[in-house]
């Protein structure tokens, strides 16, 4: 392996203390709980907070979008594993400001069982905990099966309008409906060209052949819907483009915010091609991008490839978009 | 009848952490194979903390049955991903039964199996055939509580079913939990918390055996 590694085992530990001393302006490691990243303008008396978690190996995800307008706190977990319950209690509690919080998650059966659990032991304390999960992954099940789908970098559109929306004051059932509305909005597929590996287990757990692309795969080389040779930049961009738009039936005229993440070992230059193609296509269709984000946002350790994530705005989400918010990722 | 008092469900519980150490790494490649590859340290640290936290307890007077809460609270702290909550569940399933008792009689402890099982069905809501620990833990169950024999013999069945449940897995395609993102891939691979499941089956079994063998039936 080709890695800045010391111990696997203290991976996770070593990032989150690289994290917080490098943004130490934006973020602090919680007083009780190591496995909890929170915003330094949390919690806020009277306002909503705002509380995600997942599995580490997604970096700049999830703990670069601590901040101030957008998550409070951040439950870490192992490798492409869910945080404990507990961490996502602790992280409640440190995002709290008596107004309720809201948990927004991806769909995996880790996180959905630690988030259950943790907003019971922090009903305890009387915190109100509503939950949205993000479902925006096109390839992960078929269209009528909406609810199955697991959420990947839509959920960084979910946090930037959920968290914007808590900034406004909101109470709790409106935070959630907002962040409800962006990720109903909000459609993606990856391509992957080539694999990951968790360096504990020193091989990669599935393979991509040389010349090859996996069309539609997940955030931890769940596999997608097509293995076929890979293709040029353009027609991988236009096949990704296709299937998100096929998903999503828009008007045209709709404005959109768009976004490319690259999954690690992609050169972020290749993702601007990936981008140009894309917004032609988009222009073609008759719509508008409204904003753009191109860079490793929601990546998976060292896959090479890239998802593409497209969300239609109305006014709301799209005033809700553009508020200022400052954190390490975005 | 052997009543085992809180040092004792200790040590049983420290047979299930030492055995689930000693697999730490295979259980891990066997994950690796259609997972994250962490189950085998997730497993091991899990009763490791479920061993200290109990000492602690039991040193500090806690009852033998109420040691099992102890053991839920402990394995929730440590442990994420999905076994955490689940193991969980089955310890807080297994306390209610026993809430209370400062000591605990051998022949009940093999019903622990049947509590484990349902803790973990309810948490997990997985069916056997969904490729999952529950593949393990159900079958046991229903060996363990064939109320005809004696204890030991219905632990031996448990093991027995246990690892009928477990080699099963191989044929089987994931359906849910995270192996389910790597459905077909899963197929003639073991699932990790199957593997595990059965080891604290079989640990479970050598740590009441000493209690039951001179024993009834």
């Amino acid at each position: 392996m080709q890695r800045f590694i010391n111990n696997p085992d203290d991976l996770v530990d070593e990032t989150v203390a690289g994290f917080v001393k490098a943004h130490r302006d934006l973020v602090h490691l919680d007083a009780a709980n190591p496995r909890v990243v929170v915003s330094n303008a949390a919690p806020k008396a009277g306002r909503v907070g705002i509380v995600t978690g997942g599995g580490s190996g997604h970096e700049p995800a999830f703990i670069g979008y601590a901040g101030r307008n957008m998550v409070d706190a951040v439950a870490v977990g192992e490798l492409f594993s869910s945080p404990t319950a507990k961490s996502f209690a602790d992280a409640i509690k440190a995002a709290n400001g008596g107004a309720g919080v809201a948990v927004l998650y991806g769909n995996y059966a880790g996180d959905n069982m630690n988030v259950k659990m943790a907003a019971r032991m922090v009903a305890k304390d009387g915190i109100e905990v509503a939950t949205v999960v993000a479902n925006d992954d096109v390839c992960s099940a078929p269209q009528d099966e909406r609810a199955k789908r697991r959420g990947v970098a839509g959920e960084i559109f979910m946090w930037k309008i959920g968290g914007a929306k808590a900034a406004t004051g909101a109470p709790l059932a409106e935070v959630q409906a907002a962040a409800q509305k962006a990720i109903d909005a909000c459609r993606s597929v990856g391509v992957g060209l080539g694999p990951c590996t968790l360096p504990g287990v020193g091989h990669p757990n599935f393979q991509i052949e040389p010349g090859t692309m996996e069309v539609g795969i997940g955030h931890h080389g769940e596999p997608g819907t097509r293995i076929e040779a890979l293709k040029t930049a353009s027609e991988v961009a236009d096949d990704m483009l296709k299937i998100v738009m096929d998903d999503h039936a828009l008007p045209a005229g709709t404005e959109l915010a768009v976004l490319v993440s690259g999954l690690g070992a992609t050169p972020v230059n290749e993702l601007y091609v990936i981008f140009d193609r894309i917004e032609t296509g988009l222009t073609a269709m008759g719509m508008t991008v409204h904003k753009a984000l191109v860079g490793n946002y929601f990546t998976s350790l060292e896959m090479v490839g890239a998802t593409l994530t497209v969300m239609a705005l109305d006014a709301e989400l799209k005033a809700l978009l553009d508020v200022e918010t400052a954190s390490a990722a975005l | 009848m052997t009543q085992l008092d809180a040092q004792q469900v200790v040590f049983l519980f420290r047979v299930i952490a030492r055995r689930l150490a000693d697999a730490r790494v295979e259980l891990g490649a066997l994950d690796g194979a259609i997972g994250d590859a962490d189950h085998g340290t997730a497993m091991a640290d899990g009763f490791a903390m479920v061993v200290q936290s109990g000492a602690e307890a039991a040193a500090r007077g806690t009852a033998a049955g109420d040691l099992f809460a102890v053991a839920a609270r402990a394995f929730l702290n440590a442990v994420g991903a999905t076994s955490g909550p689940l193991y969980a569940s089955a310890f807080m399933r297994a306390g209610q039964r026993f809430a209370g008792q400062t000591t605990i009689a051998a022949e009940e402890l093999p019903a622990i199996i049947g509590d484990f099982a349902e803790g973990i069905a309810d948490r997990g809501k997985a069916r056997p055939g969904d490729k999952t620990m529950m593949d393990v833990w159900a079958p046991a169950a229903r060996a363990a509580s064939l109320a005809a024999e004696g204890p030991l013999a219905r632990l031996d069945r448990a093991v027995v079913a246990a690892e009928g449940g477990r080699d099963a897995t191989r044929a089987m395609a994931a359906s849910v939990g995270r192996a389910a993102r790597l459905a077909e891939r899963s197929l003639g691979h073991v699932d990790p918390g199957a593997a595990s499941a059965a080891i604290i089956i079989a640990a479970l079994r050598d740590g009441l055996a000493p209690h039951l063998s001179g024993g009834h039936n």
